[in-house]
């Protein structure tokens, strides 16, 4: 298993209500041992996971959202998020959290990428796998 | 063609898993190789020996274990997925103290990591997703 191949895990739907978000974080975490070219995507109501600020205390599930913070120690260091999905939910970059890595001087910056729609179909078109959340 | 299968859906609320399965049917019978077929979210409930649908339905779960034992099928369950809704293999149902019998892992399925699935996408020239 030498070879690398360039991976897409797209997020589609809200953090909670189902346990897509959480199962497709999962598998995130796990694949980073295999040091594949990772990449994130978040569109539709998958911009909701990246959302600030978020406590699940009223609803008696496990708040997940800081391990998207962690993301940059497992070395994914490209998210994209879709411009209009964050638009058509009224929501803007200011809405989201702070992710980032460190570069190679060691600088942390951001791993988050605010592309528009077709940029988002060529990001998916140079993909080799694509797990759909 | 070296094809991978993923399954994200349980069986009977959802059409993914017939379809994966009609899908990874005909591929077989193309000559394709399926290199594994991996259950995910409540795609695990695809593998309860358990299940007892009316005898005029399609078994979902019958299908896969005898399409498994014709064509050498590797049939994967997530096994943190498979915890968290109830599908256990032997080894399983005893270290969580599960009582004797418990364990209602169907036959041709085994229960691994989702390491699998990662291995399925580097290792297939598709990786093919059925769910939502």
């Amino acid at each position: 298993m030498s070879d690398t191949k360039r991976f897409l895990y797209v997020n589609r739907k809200a953090p909670h209500g189902t346990i897509y978000a959480l199962e497709s974080l999962e598998v995130v975490l796990i694949g980073a041992a295999f040091e594949q070219d990772v990449s994130l995507a978040f569109l539709d109501d998958g911009v909701f996971q990246l959302i600030k600020k978020q406590t699940t205390t009223g609803i008696g599930v496990k708040n997940f959202a800081p391990v998207y913070r962690a993301l940059g120690d497992y070395d994914v260091k490209k998210i994209f998020v879709e411009r209009e999905s964050l638009e058509e939910r009224g929501l803007s970059e200011d809405d989201l959290m702070e992710i980032t890595h460190e570069d190679d001087d060691e600088e942390d910056v951001s791993s988050v990428e605010i592309v528009d729609r077709a940029r988002m179909a060529e990001i998916m078109a140079a993909q080799d796998v694509i797990l759909s959340f | 063609m070296k094809i991978g299968v993923v399954v994200n859906e349980g069986p009977y609320t959802h059409q993914a898993s017939d379809t994966a399965y009609q899908f990874t049917k005909a591929a077989l019978e193309k000559g394709h190789e399926i290199y594994r077929v991996f259950f995910y979210h409540d795609g695990v409930n695809n593998a309860t020996r358990l299940t007892v649908p009316p005898q005029d339905e399609r078994n979902v779960q019958r299908n896969w274990s005898e399409l498994s034992e014709k064509y050498n099928l590797d049939l994967v369950v997530c096994i943190a997925a498979a915890q968290r809704r109830g599908i256990l293999d032997d080894s399983e149902a005893k270290r969580h103290g599960k009582g004797d019998g418990a364990a209602n892992l169907a036959p041709g399925f085994r229960i691994s990591g989702l390491g699998q699935l990662i291995e399925s996408g580097i290792q297939a020239d598709r990786l093919v997703v059925f769910g939502d």
